[in-house]
């Protein structure tokens, strides 16, 4: 557009970016068929689903089109505290996974910046676990806290435990369940930030008498802020989702029930879909709300 | 040039379709509007005017797909199946078992659309349990076996599985396995806790002793059952077993896990928690003390785990043959149905796989090769262990519905 301005033959240039306006808009077509089938299809669908009213033969799991807004009512009244919990569990796994992964980010990225060989082996490090499935790494903390394993038989010794203590199925059990399988998802994008960090700045920051903590308050952090906040949208958004983690076959236990096992156990149990889907609009609503108060205050709008 | 048309009734109808607009781009086009139009009938019409069993092919194609639990063919050391391979050979049908049915609901989650449709599920016949067999049939998803072409199962199946209000005749589900669920128990550990030998009723899963050390299963015709049994509810009467009897069930078993007496409730991985210790005692299925049993014993002591009907009774249940009205290879089915009703055959099953045999005969057949085997009441009960058991009244439904919300909102803490 700049250019068009420009010139005194203004109409031939205009033509250009019509033209590659037109070009662009074909290359977009794939991904917007890709959307539309993938991403809108199944909305609407859901959507509808969530409106349906049980059908008058009565059978499970036959429903018919309706506007029952109900559901959403029912599903909120009912599932209240699993609703509150997920956002509860994901916004403390969150907090937590930051605290482990930002040391970690800045030792590899700043750190071990000029040292090649060890900076690789640390990044390996960090995303070796994705090698192995995320359900088998599940199942191995299962069996290191099964109740005849040895930390618990060791915290039974020492006397934190009493004999009738257990850890799986705690909420401290789904909380660190959700912490380490998100890890990498928070490690990586503060490390991309903070790799491209200028050292020059944070020197800069001492001449000027900061004292570390403050040259780490006013240059170091507001510079990974982007590596940050992607980080936190990448653990927060599919931990408030998480249904394996939590599930009775894994870490969690009857009181440790999130959204996600909620959905599950609406879906395939009881076939009671429009309460599931409902529940799956509202947790789809309330992510997005969250998430863009979140971006926001955060001041990293572009970011979206 | 012509490909012979496929079986499943939906493909059918859609490529005669397809073949009818030649494929020029506007017939394609038309021709697709047609498909959706032709999907969207059939998924309204179907329901009313009820569905029609797919032609059977059974004569020009010998083959059966067989989807079922896990742990439930006799399995030699080599992974291969000897009943079901001496059935090929003889029948020259072959079989392709699968083991597919893991949770009745998560399979019925899997399969209802096309069974909806009258389509082919992918399985001429499949084994869900007798309560998800009725709930098929009531639906009219099922088709009916001829019990001309099984004599073997008309004169051996055992009476009590006959004269049901449903099904009277069994030839819309024929039972394959039962079995009882009570309360088993790692025997060491049960003693060092509380004292004494064994559980003798579910009161006992509730002592203070067990506190976090007892699994519940997340069957709900069986957990609760046993509750509703020890509560002195007759679970086979509409008028004794009413949703407020139900619901006080839950209320107790909730008073269990809320006080932190339960450790957790699984569907088949208690057997996992009972086999590592994490669990004590827990309602469990008898067949899986058995299999336990013979994993985890050893020569000092071979059974480590034991099973028991509580003095209230245990409850009874039994996964049943059907074939979907898509399938297309009934004929196949009743000739496998008529080969594990014969008596020899079916205690060769029976003693592999421990379970309930609904064949009359096998017990006897079974003393010739295995005689203590054939003395196990969980396997071949007499008529005393079958008046201690009860199987789960038959629900409409919108009982089902609401009792299995009611279920899984207590597992879940809502």
């Amino acid at each position: 557009m700049a250019f068009v301005a420009l010139g005194g033959n203004a109409p031939a240039k205009a033509q250009t970016p019509t033209k590659t306006g037109r070009v662009a808009l074909y290359l977009l077509l794939p991904g917007l068929f890709y959307l539309g089938l993938f991403f809108l299809t199944p909305l609407f669908s859901l959507i509808l689903t969530s409106l349906k009213a049980p059908s008058p033969s009565g059978e499970i799991g036959r429903y018919e089109v309706a506007a029952e807004f109900g559901n959403y009512l029912y599903a909120v009244g009912q599932y209240l505290p699993q609703i509150i919990r997920s956002f509860g569990f994901a916004l403390l796994a969150t907090i937590i996974a930051l605290a482990i992964s930002y040391p970690i980010a800045y030792f590899i990225a700043v750190k071990a910046r000029n040292k090649p060989l060890l900076k690789g082996l640390l990044l390996t490090l960090v995303i070796a676990p994705f090698f192995i499935s995320m359900l088998l790494r599940t199942f191995a903390w299962k069996q290191i806290f099964s109740n005849d394993s040895w930390v618990v038989n060791t915290l039974k010794d020492i006397g934190i435990f009493g004999s009738d203590s257990y850890i799986i199925g705690t909420n401290f059990a789904v909380i660190f369940g959700l912490v380490y399988n998100f890890i990498p998802f928070m490690t990586l994008p503060i490390f991309s930030s903070l790799d491209r960090l200028d050292l020059r700045l944070v020197e800069a920051g001492g001449d000027l008498y900061a004292n570390p903590f403050t040259t780490f308050r006013k240059i170091t952090f507001p510079l990974s802020l982007p590596g940050v906040i992607s980080g936190t949208l990448l653990t927060f958004i599919p931990i408030s989702g998480d249904y394996v983690v939590a599930s009775r076959d894994f870490l969690g236990g009857p009181d440790t029930a999130m959204i996600g096992n909620v959905v599950e156990a609406n879906f395939l149990r009881i076939q009671d879909y429009p309460t599931a889907s409902a529940l799956s609009v509202l947790l789809m609503a309330a992510i997005v709300v969250l998430v863009s108060i979140y971006v926001r205050r955060s001041g990293t709008e572009d970011l979206l | 040039m012509k490909r012979e048309l496929p079986q499943d009734p939906m493909m059918r109808e859609l490529v005669q379709m397809a073949r009818k607009h030649q494929m020029s781009r506007r017939a394609a086009l038309a021709g697709f509007g047609g498909t959706a139009a032709a999907l969207t009938l059939a998924s309204c019409t179907s329901a009313e005017e009820g569905l029609t069993p797919a032609t059977d092919v059974s004569d020009s194609e010998p083959v059966i797909v067989w989807h079922n639990w896990p742990a439930y063919m006799d399995e030699d050391d080599d992974g291969n199946y000897p009943t079901l391979e001496r059935f090929q050979a003889e029948s020259g049908i072959s079989v392709d078992y699968r083991i597919e049915i893991d949770d009745n609901d998560t399979w019925y989650a899997k399969v209802k659309d096309q069974l909806e449709l009258g389509q082919d599920i992918g399985a001429d016949v499949a084994c869900p349990t007798g309560w998800m067999a009725s709930r098929l049939q009531n639906l009219g998803y099922l088709q009916t076996y001829d019990n001309a072409n099984m004599p073997n199962k008309v004169a051996n199946i055992a009476p009590g599985y006959l004269g049901s209000a449903d099904d009277p005749d069994r030839i819309y589900s024929v039972p394959w396995q039962g079995g009882f669920a009570g309360i088993g128990y790692n025997k060491a550990a049960y003693k060092e806790a509380t004292g004494k030998d064994a559980p003798g009723s579910m009161a006992d899963l509730w002592a203070a002793e067990l506190k976090g050390r007892v699994g519940l299963l997340s069957e709900m015709r069986d957990t609760v059952g046993l509750v509703l049994m020890s509560q002195g509810i007759d679970i086979t009467s509409t008028s004794s077993l009413t949703e407020d009897a139900f619901m006080a069930a839950l209320d107790a078993i909730k008073e269990q896990i809320d006080s932190g007496q339960i450790y957790n409730v699984r569907g088949n991985s208690y057997l996992d928690d009972l086999s590592t210790g994490n669990i004590i005692a827990a309602t469990a299925w008898s067949g899986d003390i058995t299999i336990i049993n013979y994993e985890s014993g050893t020569d000092d002591d071979p059974e480590p785990f034991g099973f028991i009907f509580p003095e209230s009774g245990a409850t009874l249940w039994a996964d049943v043959f059907v074939t979907p009205m898509g399938a297309t290879h009934k004929a196949n089915v009743e000739k496998l149905i008529n080969y594990y009703y014969d008596p020899m055959n079916a205690a060769e099953l029976a003693l592999w796989v421990n379970y309930i045999t609904p064949v009359v005969g096998a017990q006897e057949a079974a003393a010739e090769m295995d005689p203590e085997l054939a003395e196990d009441q969980l396997i071949f009960p007499n008529a005393d262990t079958l008046a201690k058991s009860k199987a789960f009244r038959s629900l409409t439904g919108q009982e089902e519905q609401r009792f299995a919300s009611a279920w899984q909102n207590l597992l879940l803490g809502a």
